[in-house]
């Protein structure tokens, strides 16, 4: 009898004999149970990728019609402008409850935005993903942006779009080396706090002369050297008063000392 | 615990002196003195006088002298720099400095070659009276105060001899018309002072460029609006259309800027607030209660104005009420309706002062 035999009458045996069951079981499963059936042949249409994609990723929140539930709001009318802005800079799918949905990296391909987009926009006429020559600010007037931002942006994203805060923890995000696309988007749909902006308020051309200012400050060499941010009298009195006086004081108290 | 043995509270001597006390060592250990003070305090004399290493060692002397030698050369260079830099630098160059970014070549080594040229003149100076001009501590006593005798004698007779020889008391014309003299000149500067303060407001505070059937146009583009053009959640800054006949923009601009809004008519609670604006659609004083910054942030979904300043917070569904913040007052709301061809215009102008308070504004 080998010793394999003579420890067949051991408690653990049977345990043991469960375990090998299992997993034999299991394996044999894997290999021999059939295929899942595609339901649906590969989907041809843009906006049934859409909506597969959507079901997996959006539904919890959105509701599986995009109806709207407690966690989230209604998709009918928002338009494909909304979809490519919020999952385009990443903010959509929200990562947790919060009382703003931050930037993050996109979590989809150029084309599931895409399909999600046209899917949302099949359920309700909404603002579209806009023309890529009227959004990229290329041909724009900068002075005319520049004076429209300040008017309409600037006291919530700084005079320079450097971003700022609301109230209770909400805040305009920066708009440095934002997609031209993505502005106009958030313009015409006005995201969150933001307000709307829509084409008879600020028209499109307006629109592409805001871009274009924004643009503008992101490549323009600053010729006083650095701009801290452009946040203006906050970031620059902290320059000031750390090495501008840190300097002065160093220098009083080398001034007051005896030589070596 | 001290040499003589003695852990702390217990007492080694007692001072007998009334008033005074003597000075202690701080190692005598607990000594109880009477709380007085010694007649005189000893005079603890300057610090001993430590010497420089250029006094005693002619090496470090050396070594002093070119460094302050090196200093001044420095100055030198760099002012010759700048006057090269100022001619031979093309004023649209950038450069990318490490830590700065790309900035203008110009007025960098401008400003650098200055700074050096300066500094180094002072900075040599200042290291050359550290380390080689003479630190001896010297005591320059204080003369007496009181004037000698003869010299106060002599004050005393100048003065009333000068006053004689004056003619004041001899000339009552000249006393009397030196009165009026001295004491009317000052209202020269008294009276632009106070009544040249600026001209008296009258009702500028209390009123704006708005009147009834005023149009509301955009800014900047002063454009009027549809109401068909402003959608739910939008926001429009505006101005009266009239602005364009304002002899001062700025100032008739500061009291009349309006911020449209538009609403769910449900969201909106005071009827007071539905009825002034049209469908859903309100105008609110930009100009905030506080001390007058322009109210522009709207948050879309809370139906919150927020001022940047003082971060007053007013709820535009309860007509602009005052939510947080150090406003006292909400926004004041301008009536308006719309026109025979759909456009958005005044109803009436401002029922009450806009802007922050002041005293004759009153209740209204």
């Amino acid at each position: 009898m080998n010793a394999l035999a003579a420890r067949r009458r051991h408690p653990a045996a049977i345990a043991l004999l469960l375990l090998l069951g299992l997993v034999v079981t299991g394996v044999a499963y894997s290999f021999l149970s059939p295929r899942q059936a595609d339901a649906a042949p590969a989907a041809a249409s843009q906006i049934q990728d859409g909506k597969k994609l959507f079901l997996a990723n959006c539904a919890t929140c959105h509701g599986l019609q995009a109806q709207g539930t407690k966690a989230g709001p209604t998709l009918a009318g928002v338009g494909a402008a909304s979809v490519d802005f919020q999952v385009g800079t990443g903010r959509m799918p929200l990562a947790k409850p919060d009382v703003q949905a931050p930037q993050k990296k996109a979590q989809f391909s150029d084309e599931e935005i895409a399909a999600l987009a046209a899917y949302v926009a099949s359920l309700a006429p909404g603002p579209a993903v806009p023309d890529a020559d009227a959004s990229s600010g290329k041909g724009g007037d900068v002075a005319k942006g520049a004076e429209l931002f300040r008017v309409n942006c600037a006291m919530c994203h700084n005079f320079a779009g450097s971003g700022g805060a609301l109230t209770r923890g909400k805040y305009a995000p920066s708009l440095r080396n934002v997609e031209g696309k993505h502005i106009y988007e958030a313009m015409v749909t006005g995201p969150q706090s933001m307000p709307v902006f829509n084409d008879t308020n600020i028209d499109p051309k307006s629109k592409n002369d805001i871009v274009a200012y924004l643009h503008a400050v992101d490549t323009q060499e600053n010729v006083g050297g650095m701009n801290l941010g452009n946040l203006g009298p906050v970031s620059e009195g902290l320059f000031v008063w750390v090495f501008g006086l840190g300097i002065m004081v160093a220098f009083a108290v080398w001034l007051g000392k005896k030589a070596a | 615990m001290s040499d003589n043995g003695t852990p702390h509270g217990e007492v080694v001597g007692q001072d007998s002196d009334a008033y005074g006390a003597t000075a202690v060592r701080l190692d005598q250990g607990h000594i109880e003195g009477t709380g007085g003070l010694p007649e005189r305090f000893e005079n603890p004399g300057l610090p001993a006088h430590v010497a420089r290493m250029a006094d005693h060692d002619e090496k470090a002397a050396k070594r002093a002298e070119k460094q302050v030698a090196t200093l001044f050369g420095l100055s030198s260079l760099f002012t010759i720099v700048f006057v090269v830099a100022f001619f031979a630098i093309d004023r649209e160059s950038t450069a990318f400095i490490p830590g700065i970014g790309r900035t203008s070549l110009y007025n960098v080594v401008i400003g650098v070659c200055m700074a050096i040229a300066l500094l180094g003149v002072g900075v040599g100076a200042v290291h050359w009276a550290k380390t080689l001009m003479p630190d001896e501590e010297s005591v320059e006593y204080r003369h007496t105060q009181r004037a000698s005798d003869e010299d106060r004698r002599r004050v005393v007779s100048e003065l009333t001899q000068g006053g004689t020889k004056a003619q004041l008391g001899r000339r009552p014309l000249i006393k009397y018309s030196l009165l009026g003299a001295l004491a009317l000149p000052p209202i020269t500067l008294i009276v632009p002072l106070a009544a040249g303060l600026g001209p008296v407001p009258k009702d500028a505070l209390s009123k704006t460029m708005w009147k009834k059937g005023d149009r509301l146009v955009r800014d900047p583009e002063r454009t009027p609006i549809r109401a068909d053009q402003v959608t739910i959640g939008s926001v429009f800054h505006v101005l009266p259309e009239s602005i364009k006949d304002s002899q001062h923009v700025l100032e008739d601009k500061a009291k009349a800027a309006v911020l449209l809004m538009r609403l769910n008519p449900e969201d909106i609670k005071p009827q007071k607030e539905r009825d002034w604006g049209h469908e859903g659609i309100v105008a609110y004083s930009k100009i905030c209660t506080h001390v007058g910054c322009p109210v522009g942030l709207y948050e879309q979904q809370t139906h919150h104005l927020l001022c940047p300043c003082h971060q007053s917070t007013f709820d535009v569904t309860q007509d602009c009420k005052v939510i947080f913040g150090p406003a006292k007052r909400p926004l004041p709301q301008l009536k308006i309706t719309v026109d025979s061809e759909g456009y958005l215009v005044a109803d009436s102008p401002f029922r009450e002062a806009v802007g922050p308070s002041f005293w004759e504004r009153g209740h209204a």
